[in-house]
């Protein structure tokens, strides 16, 4: 399949080598150390086949296409408009590769530089990277920046970050010289006083999300102050949708600020690929230690504007052991999925979006409420997400649910077992009044 | 057709007032500020300084720049090292359907039983392929991979109280990553050398090989497009010492159904399925990389893994001895079910055949490169092979392979990777793929010979019909800008608070 040399062409190439057959070319790969019999993989099948198969295993799924989706936790159901589904459709730039010889490359370049420029307007900041993995490997480099930029060992990060950015953290931070410590949040928020009383000279890194895991805003300009005062890098996780409304990090004090780009124009697809963006101030020692590949306008031979990648002696390729991070690529074609659904949105676009999402969350928590023994768990102020006190074994309740056509939420006694009898409940601009009703009255039936 | 049009950065097309998105009216209670839900002290006074535009302006100025780039779909692009294969549009059209494209990372197992059984499938094939039974799909790229294996090897000498092995031997032909890679898992990297022949040096590996040595890291076929003869004597001094054996899975498109990892010693090794099995490149990324491990390390791997019950998945997290998460969210899933499409489509002999013809078509074309270039090492190569033009430089046109390859865009083909790996001068590293004809390879190799006795200014000075000339990399990295300004100069910085329309600051 996707062969294209027939026998002939296959007979004169092997007559060009000066080889009887093809098994001749595999001289080198020693008689005992072959396979010698077929892969244990199923067999071949064709396209129609292929496309009944795979639409019977889908047909086991439910997804939030058949299923009501009030699930968050880092991933949200937003609606995405046709034009990225158009550009980032262009083969010419999916099939593309990494834009290592630049003039034939300006389409994928300028693409990028536009997607930092992007991304600088979203955080407030003045550098950004050309993205990188997804939202928790973000949390770690950033993690990896901050240790490199102070020299410090202690890693502070806040108990209300999300769950899976903690334990990527963690798992990063095993192998390396430093501490990590985990900042308690019982009510819901990191009490910036907590902060303060931790933070010393040998704090690299103070890590807070806001909106946090549980969809509640933290007091970003107040932990700010707190770790920059200790001289620590503070590293702000923050979600680019309720960038629409909400203060940027580089508007409340982060130095580096992080997010999963999901919400950007990219399909849920049971969790990748998706895109971390990265940010940071314009300092000369974080522009040595910023992970990852990065785009810079220059000129060509004749003076016209163009595009190539650059600061290149930070990165795997050529400082191998000393590089700033191993990150070997970016994740392109979801770079470009979010550049073009920000231009599609635009300013009044992102910020309706936003908008609409606060107004529907609030909407969804006040009618919730009304179930009784249903009750907010957080005093905070919240976004659209929020965790909800629920009677009775929460993840009994949310199968229930889903057998009303619910995915109604997240049980938090997962990574929180002091939260089991606790959800959090993400409404985005997609749900629609009646969608969140029919929640109620089904939560209403299950209690 | 040179189509200048929408030359501008997307920033500079905006317009205060255009837009291309518009929300339905709101159906729930709208009449109160935002103020009265969330405290002003937390809100913005402007959203953020993003351009305005029209869709058309958007699709004709994204679709401008598409054309501005060279892609599989439109060009011969033989980079090595990077597999760049067709990219079929079943699997495009299938990835789209809303019962793998809606799935939420965090529903429950009984709501997602489809991507679970195609996951835990995606699994065994890779355990089969490999010859190491223990499979993790979590990581989101190939250098990912490798950091994950190390992770793993970490893990797996902390729990045998093995802690003194604290280094890592990585051949100089090898990817950047290798060693980036080691000194993130808090090894010490030593470089192991070629002989002549351009296989790992025995004499020299044993001479830094010790007690204190954790993992080798082996690609094979190496970077030369050479398989290592004497694998099995390497991994069986390796494996004598107590140390592991680790292979860079790049390369795999040259031994599929042919020879396995585990079987030559292998310990661990990371897939790049957007490489062998498929995934299109995206310009960068997105990639998915994919570790299979031998038994005795699967405990170490990160959690969750799919597992079978009778017959139902679920996501095993139950893992104590687990290395933890390497990132979010099971692992770059769009990429893996474009994977698994691929292996059910080729089969046991469409896989095997996937070898024989990438190893067919980089001999051939070695052949022809030959007749006009040096090949330093001795062949059959495997699925690619690295030329040197350095003789070029010698004489006194002083070409260099740079000069080559952007001249070879001229003509319609993607450069091949240049200057890698870093044993070889001027190195011109070739990977057609099994997906191009013969007719393809004798179209590049007859242009590639005709353009070295070209004269030198149109070798130096080329490309010649691409959009820009080569760019000025001294000056990008000297002057940096990293991110579009409203003014050449004092103006107003794009990222900077704007007025209520949300135009940029200066903007035309």
């Amino acid at each position: 399949m996707y062969v294209v040399n027939t026998p002939e062409d296959q007979k004169a190439m092997l007559d060009a080598i000066g080889v009887a057959s093809i098994e001749d070319l595999f001289a080198n790969v020693p008689p005992e150390l072959r396979l010698g019999r077929p892969l244990a993989v199923p067999a071949a099948m064709s396209e129609m086949e292929l496309q009944t198969h795979v639409t019977r295993l889908l047909a086991k799924n439910a997804s939030a296409s058949d299923t009501v989706c009030f699930l968050g936790g880092g991933a949200y159901d937003h609606f995405v408009p046709s034009v990225v589904d158009a550009v980032a459709g262009r083969s010419e730039f999916y099939t593309a590769y990494t834009p290592y010889q630049a003039e034939a490359s300006q389409g994928t370049l300028q693409a990028i530089f536009e997607y930092q420029s992007l991304m600088c307007a979203l955080t407030g900041l003045e550098v950004a990277n050309a993205s990188l993995y997804e939202g928790g490997s973000s949390v770690a480099e950033a993690m990896l920046m901050s240790l490199g930029i102070t020299r410090r060992t202690d890693v502070f990060i806040a108990e209300s970050v999300h769950p899976e950015y903690r334990q990527t953290l963690a798992t990063y931070a095993a192998n390396l010289h430093c501490r990590v410590r985990t900042l308690p949040t019982p009510d819901g928020f990191l009490n910036p006083d907590d902060v303060r009383a931790a933070v010393s000279d040998s704090t690299a890194c103070v890590i807070a999300q806001s909106p946090n895991f549980f969809g509640h805003l933290e007091e970003m300009r107040a932990i700010s102050d707190a770790a920059r005062k200790a001289g620590a890098v503070f590293v702000a996780s923050f979600d680019p949708v309720s960038a629409g409304v909400l203060k940027r990090p580089g508007d409340y004090g982060a130095d580096i600020a992080v997010a999963e780009g999901q919400g950007l124009g990219v399909p849920l697809q049971y969790g990748g690929p998706y895109l971390g963006i990265l940010a940071c101030r314009d300092d000369i020692a974080y522009r040595r230690k910023i992970p990852g590949r990065l785009v810079g306008e220059t000129t060509d031979r004749n003076g016209k504007r163009c595009w190539v990648l650059t600061l290149q002696p930070r990165e795997q390729h050529i400082a191998r052991e000393k590089a700033s991070s191993n990150i070997c690529t970016n994740q392109g074609l979801l770079a470009l999925r979010a550049a073009v659904h920000l231009t599609a949105l635009g300013p009044q676009g992102l910020k309706e979006t936003a908008e609409r999402c606060v107004r529907k969350a609030h909407y969804a928590a006040e009618q919730l409420t009304q179930v009784p023994g249903v009750s907010l768990c957080f005093k905070t102020p919240f976004v659209k997400e929020f965790a909800l006190k629920v009677p009775g074994d929460a993840k009994a309740l949310l199968a229930k649910l889903r057998g009303a056509g619910y995915h109604a939420g997240l049980p938090l006694g997962r990574w929180y077992p002091q939260l089991a009898d606790c959800i959090t409940v993400a409404v985005t601009e997609k749900r629609t009044r009646a969608e969140i009703d029919g929640f109620v009255a089904a939560l209403k039936a299950s209690t | 057709m040179n189509n200048t049009q929408s030359t501008e950065v997307i920033f500079e097309l905006s317009k205060p007032g255009r837009r291309c998105h518009r929300l339905p009216a709101c159906d729930v209670p709208s009449s109160q500020p935002l103020g009265a839900l969330i405290p002003q002290d937390h809100l913005a006074d402007q959203p953020p300084p993003l351009p305005e535009v029209g869709e058309i302006d958007l699709i004709r100025h994204y679709t401008n720049l598409s054309a501005r780039n060279m892609s599989i779909d439109t060009n011969f692009y033989p980079l090595g090292s990077c597999t760049m294969k067709y990219n079929p549009k079943r699997h495009e059209r299938l990835a789209a359907l809303p019962g793998f494209a809606d799935l939420h990372p965090l529903q429950t197992d009984d709501t997602t039983q489809g991507i679970l059984e195609l996951l835990y499938e995606m699994q065994q094939f890779l355990a089969e392929i490999s010859g190491l039974p223990a499979v993790t799909l979590q990581p989101a790229a190939g250098a990912h991979g490798e950091l994950t294996a190390l992770y793993v090897a970490a893990a797996y000498f902390r729990d045998k109280g093995e802690t003194h092995r604290k280094k890592v031997l990585v051949p100089d032909s090898a990817h950047g990553t290798n060693p980036a890679s080691a000194a993130l898992a808090g090894f010490e990297t030593i470089t192991v050398k070629s002989g002549t022949n351009g296989l790992v040096d025995l004499n020299d590996l044993k001479s830094k090989l010790g007690d204190d040595t954790a993992v080798f890291m082996i690609t094979n076929p190496n970077t030369l497009g050479l398989f290592e003869t004497q694998i099995k004597t390497i991994t069986d001094l390796l494996h004598s010492k107590g140390a592991l054996v680790y292979l860079d899975g790049a390369n795999m498109n040259a031994i599929l159904g042919i020879t396995r990892p585990g079987d030559f010693g292998a310990d661990m090794q990371h897939y790049n399925v957007h490489k062998t099995f498929t995934g299109p490149h995206g310009g960068g990324g997105p990639g998915s990389g994919p570790i299979a491990v031998r038994d005795f390390l699967a405990p170490h791997l990160p959690a969750p893994v799919v597992v079978k019950d009778g017959d139902r998945y679920r996501l095993n997290f139950d893992m104590p001895k687990s290395i933890g998460r390497v990132r979010s969210f099971f692992g770059n899933v769009g990429i893996l079910f474009r994977g698994y499409c691929y292996i059910r489509t080729l089969g046991p002999d469409g896989l095997k055949q996937v070898s024989e013809q990438a190893v067919l078509n980089a001999n051939y074309l070695r052949k022809r490169i030959s007749e006009g270039f040096e090949v330093p090492h001795p062949g059959p190569c495997m699925h690619e092979f690295v030329a040197s033009s350095r003789e070029l430089l010698r004489d006194k046109r002083k070409i260099k392979a740079i000069d080559l390859c952007k001249r070879l865009l001229d003509f319609g083909f993607h450069a091949p990777t240049v200057y890698f790996p870093m044993v070889v001068q001027e190195a011109l590293m070739m990977e057609p793929t099994e997906t191009e004809s013969k007719q393809t390879l004798d179209a590049f190799a007859d242009t590639l010979l005709k353009i070295k006795a070209e004269d030198a200014e149109t070798l130096k000075n080329a490309p010649h019909t691409h959009i820009v000339s080569r760019p000025d990399e001294v000056k990008a990295a000297k002057e940096l800008k990293l991110r579009w300004h409203a003014a050449p100069s004092g103006g107003v910085p794009a990222a900077d608070r704007v007025a209520t329309t949300g135009a940029p600051a200066g903007a035309p």
